[in-house]
């Protein structure tokens, strides 16, 4: 209940900020803008359209959490409010756990709204709702959520532009880290292996998130990945959360 | 007597500059606040009264010392069921209307649906904010965020009330307006904690009062047992008499448009005074015996200090 009061309260505060209608605004028109490169582009017209489409919802999705999630915890700190808040009968744990449900909660309405115009545009062109393409964007809903989480976990230390280059650095870093494993299974046994195995398993891959190439191309895609991804965003959001609860339980609001 | 607060040995320090070093705030605070008193906390800037309330409420963690709040553990959820809370210059969710700003702190204390709705009309009328229930806070003078501040550190009907600095930036009505809903306060047996640097307002309204000066408690008791009742001078305030009739009685302080200011020192000289005006026929505008007030305790503790 009271988690949930917290939740709403961030709602109203996430959803009446500018940025999320400018990031909204930007992700529909390059959403749209999938529409002209398919014109420009030889082959599957379709293809490129939910290529684009789903690359903007991710993109702009995860800058959304970036930018409103950095502020959220040290907006609360710098304005004071977290004052009267604390001095309620509310846990710590229990303030962070509703800024993340809030934050969630918004970041699932937008991208509602962005998988409606990307499903609408679609429709437009194979006159049926390519279901499908839910799958890709459930993916992409789990991965920010963890963005979200990291977000807030900065933001618990950090100011909000210290906090957004941190995240944006863990989302590249997440992104790019497949690459390490490719690395890896070229190099000779030896410390530098087994150093690149423990630097590769603590680096977020974010790219467990991406199934965009399989579900655009129709590609198989084995059930154990689904749950292995599931599974990955989960415990890797509770891991983060819960690291953000122990810097946050201690702190001196000053 | 319960004791509704008690703080005993209370130590906080902070880390402060590039090269960190330790800065004492708190050295040693003892206080006992009983139920059913306005219980004032004075102090000059810096002194470290907020840092006292600030651990009170478990908002910053002390280096040492116990914190008891109506007989439970300070950071427990009971003692936080049980106070209110207004802080110094209140920063609040301004794009919330004050209802809904109202109903988010009730939910915090699990009240119902109907219970809530019950409590913010009686709150919002108490601080008669009736007609802005609607407003966003954002649009809220500095004297209508105190008010509905206030508001929300009563939403749970607390048994002890943290007060810190709240006539602060008011102008005199608005002051009068908060000074007697806090006298109202104890009238309805709540306590309640207040810390404040103006003295005026503290010595019109607190049952008893600490004195803390650079992060210790320098004298905490009653008021009238802290301020002695000795007349330190007399201020008389006459006309129709000439200014050397009157040399050797006291100061004679402004002698203007046919009146005279006398401060007499020795209470012996005023008959002396008095006789001299009835001899020439004079007229006392007023007569006023000055004892020690809490702002000369107040200057005195703080300058030996």
């Amino acid at each position: 209940m009271k988690i949930l009061a917290v939740a709403n309260n961030t709602f109203k505060e996430a959803i009446r900020d500018r940025i999320l209608y400018l990031l909204l605004f930007f992700a529909a028109v390059c959403i749209g803008f999938s529409r002209v490169l398919a014109l420009l582009t030889v082959g599957d017209e379709v293809k490129i359209i939910k290529d684009v489409g789903l690359a903007s919802i991710s993109l702009f999705g995860a800058l959304m959490a970036i930018l409103i999630g950095t502020g959220l915890v040290y907006k609360e700190i710098d304005k004071k409010t977290i004052y009267t808040l604390i001095s309620k009968p509310i846990h710590r744990y229990q303030f962070l756990l509703g800024k993340f449900l809030g934050l969630v909660f918004t970041l699932f309405i937008m991208l509602l709204l962005m998988s409606i115009i990307f499903l609408a545009l679609l429709f437009l062109h194979t006159y049926t709702i390519e279901w499908a393409m839910l799958v890709a964007i459930f993916f992409i809903f789990l991965e920010l959520c963890l963005i979200t989480a990291v977000a807030i976990f900065f933001s618990c230390f950090s100011s909000p532009i210290l906090s957004s280059i941190f995240s944006i650095a863990f989302y590249l870093i997440g992104h790019l880290s497949w690459g390490f494993e490719t690395l890896l299974q070229k190099m000779k046994p030896g410390v530098g292996k087994t150093l690149g195995q423990i630097l590769y398993t603590v680096l977020p891959d974010l790219e467990n998130f991406n199934f965009k190439t399989e579900i655009v191309h129709h590609l198989p895609i084995p059930t154990k990945f689904f749950v292995y991804s599931s599974f990955y965003g989960i415990f890797y959001t509770l891991f983060v959360l819960i690291l953000s609860m122990l810097v946050f339980r201690k702190r001196d609001f000053i | 007597m319960a004791i509704a607060l008690e703080v005993k040995d209370l130590h906080k320090s902070f880390k402060t500059g590039f090269i960190p070093k330790r800065k004492k705030i708190l050295e040693g605070i003892f206080l006992k606040v009983e139920e059913g008193e306005i219980f004032g906390y004075l102090g000059p800037n810096g002194a470290g009264k907020t840092t006292t309330i600030k651990c009170i409420l478990g908002l910053i963690f002390p280096d040492k010392g116990e914190i008891e709040i109506l007989g439970h553990d300070y950071l427990s959820l009971q003692a936080k069921q049980r106070i209110g809370f207004l802080p110094e210059n209140p920063y609040f969710y301004d794009y919330l209307t004050a209802s809904e700003f109202l109903r988010f702190y009730a939910q915090l204390f699990g009240l119902d649906k109907k219970e809530i709705d019950k409590k913010i009309t009686g709150l919002l009328s108490l601080v008669r904010l009736e007609d802005s229930s609607d407003i966003q806070l954002r649009k809220f003078s500095r004297g209508m965020l105190q008010r509905i501040g206030f508001a929300q550190a009563l939403i749970n009907d607390p048994s002890l009330v943290l007060l810190d600095e709240p006539l602060g930036g008011l102008d005199p009505l608005g002051r009068k307006e908060i000074r007697d809903i806090i006298v109202r306060l104890r009238d309805n047996g709540k306590t309640v904690f207040l810390s404040s640097h103006i003295l005026q307002d503290i010595e019109m309204i607190c049952d008893r009062v600490a004195i803390i000066v650079q992060g210790q408690v320098i004298n905490q008791g009653k008021l009238q047992d802290l301020i002695s009742e000795k007349i330190l001078f007399t201020e008389i305030i006459l006309s129709g008499i000439e200014k050397k009739d009157l040399e050797g009685l006291g100061e004679c302080l402004a002698a203007d448009g046919g009146r005279i200011l006398l401060k007499v020192f020795d209470e012996k000289k005023v008959n002396g005074v008095l006789e001299i005006i009835q001899e020439h026929k004079g007229k006392i505008h007023s007569l006023i015996p000055r004892t020690e007030t809490l702002e000369d305790l107040f200057v005195g503790m703080v300058t030996k200090q």
